[in-house]
């Protein structure tokens, strides 16, 4: 079972406490009326798919119902780090260097 | 290559098997190709052997990183079925089960095509209202399909609780006669053979790292770890690694990868007829002609290249069974995997051309290619040849994901599919 850690908790728990919610830091246009169909398509639908170091959302579903975000490897499924929902994306080489 | 045949069988059994030839050679990559598949699943091989036997072309080459059949076709619980809502899916599917029904005569391979029947149950008052819903617009389209009331589902697969106080009860069920099962490494060795019979090379061990391309965007053939390979065409048929392997050739695609995890227990004697799906509570079981059953799970809820899948989902998925057929709640698993699948936002596939030309692919089956293998191969090879949409698979571009055009499947079924 996966363990992880809610950084507004700051209690490590079971992955079943936890809903995955896609990609992270993709916003939102400030802008709708002005995006085409292909950034609508972009916005929507197209996502990194990455296999290793990703960064994605998850929501303490069964805590406390708050949205954070997290660096985790898709080929362990182990994670780097996790951080709250509105701070930067931290650097991913220093967190593999940190790893190590 | 000797066909199979009674004749062959009583000759090859007095010399004490020892002198059947060999189904395909190993190949080694040419230095160009008129086609270049990359994947040597049963999509992959399955395009080969079309475009071969049906449109000449057998300047072709099937590469795979690992051995053919090795991915989600030897991964899958070979659950075949076509009871699908929308239009263009029914027809999808439902070309595929046509080809089923011959498929062990066209190949001369035996891929052990059982058409024992599908039965979906309906749990609460929604499941029976969609699924009725399914029934009527799967009649409309021609796919067989009929509603049993929950003592006729008893009657036709007896292990199923249909106990008014049963946790799940069982109101009703949808069954399609036509579906059933096959063994899915046959299907992808059938082809195989049946491919290398007309010419194709598989080649095997030998990872594509890139696409090349033309300076005017066409494409100009694959990187392989064995080297350049030049190609006019190029086909991906990669499953969970779909995106990864357009992204070299610049086509983003909107695919997210995830493990799909299923079970099997221990062999026991015949005692389950058909196949049964429970989409409520999320639990898929057949018995495979070892006697072994076969449990198809769902996939995990994040992005993830591992072959393993989470465990929860496992735990999940054999309590469901165990409620649903009290009869099995002391049977052993003996073993469980994980394949990585590549879903699309609506979870139906892109079949097709791409923004590139000469680069066609064949993607986003996510938790549900199997059934289709000789549908897609079939309709893939016809795109591959002429360069042009085959009818069924015209409505499945990639393009739906700009103009809005989605064939909404994921909420059609309610569940991964």
């Amino acid at each position: 079972m996966i363990q992880i850690h809610c950084p507004y908790c700051g209690e490590t728990l079971p992955e079943l406490e936890f809903a995955y919610a896609g990609e992270a830091h993709i916003e939102r246009p400030l802008s709708p009326s002005e995006q085409s169909d292909e950034q609508w398509a972009e916005f929507l639908f197209l996502r990194e798919n990455v296999k290793g170091p990703h960064f994605e959302r998850w929501r303490h579903l069964h805590g406390c119902g708050r949205f954070f975000n997290a660096v985790r490897n898709t080929i362990t499924d182990r994670f780097y780090i996790t951080y709250k929902a509105g701070e930067p994306r931290p650097d991913l080489a220093t967190l593999l260097e940190e790893d190590k | 290559m000797t066909r199979f045949n009674a004749l062959n069988l009583v000759k090859n059994a007095l010399s004490g098997h020892k002198n059947w030839t060999e189904q395909w050679p190993e190949s080694q990559p040419k230095a160009e190709y008129d086609v270049v598949i990359v994947g040597a699943g049963g999509h992959g091989l399955g395009a080969a052997y079309y475009l071969a036997k049906e449109h000449g072309i057998t300047n072709v080459a099937v590469i795979d990183k690992g051995w053919l059949g090795g991915g989600n076709t030897g991964r899958n619980t070979t659950i075949i079925r076509s009871n699908y809502l929308y239009d263009e899916s029914a027809r999808m599917f439902d070309h595929a089960v046509d080809l089923w029904q011959g498929l062990s005569q066209e190949l001369n391979y035996n891929v052990m095509y059982s058409n024992r029947g599908v039965l979906m149950l309906a749990h609460t008052v929604h499941d029976v209202q969609s699924f009725k819903r399914h029934v009527h617009a799967n009649r409309l389209n021609g796919v067989d399909n009929r509603w049993l009331t929950s003592e006729e589902c008893k009657e036709f697969c007896p292990p199923v609780n249909i106990a008014k106080d049963a946790r799940y009860p069982v109101l009703g069920g949808a069954l399609q006669e036509r579906a059933g099962t096959a063994r899915h490494d046959a299907v992808a060795w059938g082809y195989a053979r049946g491919a290398a019979e007309r010419g194709v090379d598989i080649i095997q061990n030998c990872a594509v790292t890139a696409i090349r391309r033309h300076p005017d965007g066409s494409v100009a053939g694959v990187e392989t770890e064995k080297g350049f390979i030049k190609a006019k065409k190029v086909a991906v048929s990669a499953s969970g690694h779909n995106s990864m392997v357009m992204s070299t050739a610049d086509v983003r695609l909107p695919l997210e990868s995830m493990p799909l995890q299923a079970l099997v227990s221990e062999p026991v004697k015949p005692i389950f007829p058909c196949v049964v799906m429970s989409n409520a509570v999320h639990a898929y079981c057949s018995q495979s002609d070892k006697g072994e059953l076969v449990i198809g799970s769902g996939t995990d809820q994040y992005v993830s290249y591992s072959q393993r899948g989470g465990l929860p989902l496992i735990e999940h998925t054999v309590a469901a069974i165990s409620e649903v057929f009290p009869i099995f709640n002391r049977m052993r698993m003996l073993r469980k995997w994980g394949g990585i699948t590549d879903n699309t936002p609506d979870r139906s596939p892109i079949v097709g051309k791409t923004p590139v030309q000469n680069l066609y692919v064949n993607a986003g089956w996510g938790t549900g290619g199997f059934k289709a293998t000789p549908g897609a191969a079939h309709t893939l090879a016809w795109t591959v040849a002429k360069d042009e949409p085959h009818p069924i698979n015209a409505p499945f571009t990639l393009d739906r994901f700009r103009t809005g055009r989605l064939i909404d499947e994921a909420a059609a079924a309610a569940v991964a599919h």
